[in-house]
């Protein structure tokens, strides 16, 4: 199948631990060593109490839909049209604008249940994007 | 404590090319259009300019600017990061730096070949983590996913608003009907003569779904605004000073600019409900002070926001204070009297501040009667203006 490649992230030295992890499908935030806060987006220091010393934390890649909208125009040959733009509301409490992606871009709502899932980028990059929450079934 | 500044700067000029689609000439060429109109406008030469500001997107070069228009010596330039929002930046800049005495006499301006140069509405994946100085990162977190444009950023603003609060397109459409009216009459503006209903919003196709339509959206502009801050004890050397009131920026923890999606309610702008209280409680300026409003409109869902977040109707209550007729020339807050930058054009900003200098003088086409005391918005800046009382 041919279908368009999303372009791949840029990586600088405050964000490369989150898109090396995304490569090992893994979805992380960095995590002050000093006061044990999460961040997103990645940042230097804390802002909570100025460490500059903090490490990946993996996260659930369980949350829900915040916010969302399906983008028309314009079009980028990267991308398969509509777009289901997306800021997810994690559920250890941050925030990651993404995809939701394997469903119906109208069947999208806010505070829909999704899930992580990682798809590839140009250049061997892989993003973390999100999918509808398997329902949950008897077996709890 | 009441800032310092208030009420001891005016605007003595301003200035303004064409707004097109296509200039055909550097924005170097636009700046100096913009910026002799201005200096012709206060009766002043470009030797009495010692001070220069814009925003740290704008393309020209101060060296390059100051060859070609003549400045003799530049004792003071600034830029504005924060892009549109931090539009009205410049005049806080400028307001600053002469009722510090930093500079006499401080040109603010904004060049733009947002159409025909580097759209601001494409679809462009960005070579950089960095926006041009623009103030921000975020644009990185956005770019992978297809998030490439204003337009995408902001919608997702919007739609949290419209579900927290049950607000609808067509409620959106009422306010573009409106600035489409102002358009209407303004021969300066893109949409002169051409006034849209209801129906013609709704049918316009989608560019975010079901957020923003297209006539939801700015305009794409080609042009420059240019205008001259003094001293208020030099006001009565001009024909026609417009008193800086208040200036004033509220740049919060977390708050990105049109990549805002890390504040816990996105339904708000806790910007602008910071700078409402700067600019007005901070100044003792009361909000129905204010007899015409400039409300920076990228995108509907950001007026309706920001009418919210400054305090002329409770959260939620935009929709129906619009839907009452209150932004139109009788109601209770005559709004974006130009056609807005929805309707007239996108100098980025500026020209909603040009539009408030020419209400504040009483020169406006859609001159709002009695205006004495104009507001302007970009949300995380803002100024307000007031006739010069000799």
């Amino acid at each position: 199948m041919n279908s368009p490649v999303r372009p791949a992230p840029l990586l600088t030295e405050d964000n490369h631990q989150f898109w090396v992890a995304a490569r090992e499908h893994r979805l992380v935030a960095q995590q002050c060593d000093s006061c044990n806060e999460l961040r997103h987006p990645p940042r230097p220091m804390c802002p909570h109490c100025g460490s500059l010393a903090h490490s990946s934390a993996t996260l659930s890649g369980r949350g829900t839909v915040y916010s969302y909208s399906l983008l028309h125009h314009p079009q980028h040959p990267a991308f398969t049209y509509p777009v289901v733009a997306a800021i997810i509301d994690l559920d250890e409490g941050l925030r990651f604008v993404s995809n939701v992606v394997d469903c119906d871009p109208h069947s999208v709502t806010i505070g829909m249940a999704v899930t992580v899932r990682f798809e590839p980028t140009a250049g061997d990059g892989v993003v973390p994007v999100f999918a509808p929450a398997p329902k949950t079934g008897s077996q709890g | 404590m009441r800032p310092g500044l208030g009420g001891s700067t005016v605007i003595v000029g301003a200035g303004q090319t064409e707004f097109s689609k296509n200039a055909g000439r550097t924005e170097t060429q636009l700046a100096t259009e913009s910026i002799t109109a201005a200096l012709a406008d206060a009766g002043l030469k470009p030797g009495d300019v010692d001070g220069l500001v814009s925003y740290t997107i704008d393309p020209v070069e101060e060296t390059e600017l100051t060859r070609a228009i003549g400045f003799q010596q530049l004792n003071w330039s600034s830029r504005v990061p924060y892009g549109g929002g931090g539009s009205q930046g410049v005049l806080l800049h400028a307001a600053a730096a002469v009722a510090s005495g930093a500079a006499d006499v401080v040109v603010a301006y904004r060049a733009c070949r947002s159409r025909s140069g580097n759209r601001f509405g494409r679809a462009q994946v960005a070579s950089s983590t960095s926006t041009g100085h623009a103030g921000t990162t975020a644009t990185q977190w956005c770019m992978p996913y297809g998030v490439l444009t204003p337009a995408s950023w902001m919608a997702l603003n919007g739609m949290r608003y419209m579900h927290t609060y049950g607000v609808t397109s067509r409620d959106f459409g009422r306010a573009v009907v409106q600035l489409r009216d102002y358009a209407a009459t303004n021969p300066n503006a893109h949409f002169f003569g051409k006034p849209i209903t209801l129906d013609d919003h709704q049918a316009s196709r989608w560019i975010a779904e079901p957020v923003l339509h297209l006539f939801d959206c700015c305009q794409e502009t080609d042009g420059a605004v240019a205008l001259i801050v003094t001293t208020a004890e030099r006001a009565s050397e001009f024909a026609q000073p417009v008193t800086i009131a208040a200036a004033g920026q509220a740049a919060i923890f977390e708050e990105e600019i049109a990549t805002n999606h890390y504040r816990p309610d996105l339904s708000r702008m806790d910007g602008a409900i910071s700078m409402g209280k700067r600019i007005f409680d901070d100044f003792g300026i009361r909000r129905d002070d204010i007899d015409v409003a400039m409300i920076y409109d990228a995108f509907t869902p950001v007026l309706f926001m920001q009418l919210e977040g400054l305090g002329f109707c409770a959260p939620g209550e935009a929709a129906a204070f619009i839907a009452d007729g209150n932004l139109g020339p009788s109601g209770a807050l005559p709004t974006n009297t130009n056609g807005g930058l929805i309707g007239e054009g996108y100098i980025h900003g500026l020209n909603l501040t040009l539009e408030a200098v020419r209400q504040c003088r009483g020169t406006a086409v859609n001159q709002i009667d009695g205006a004495r005391t104009a507001l302007v918005s970009a949300s995380r800046t803002g100024v307000i203006l007031q006739r010069h009382e000799g």
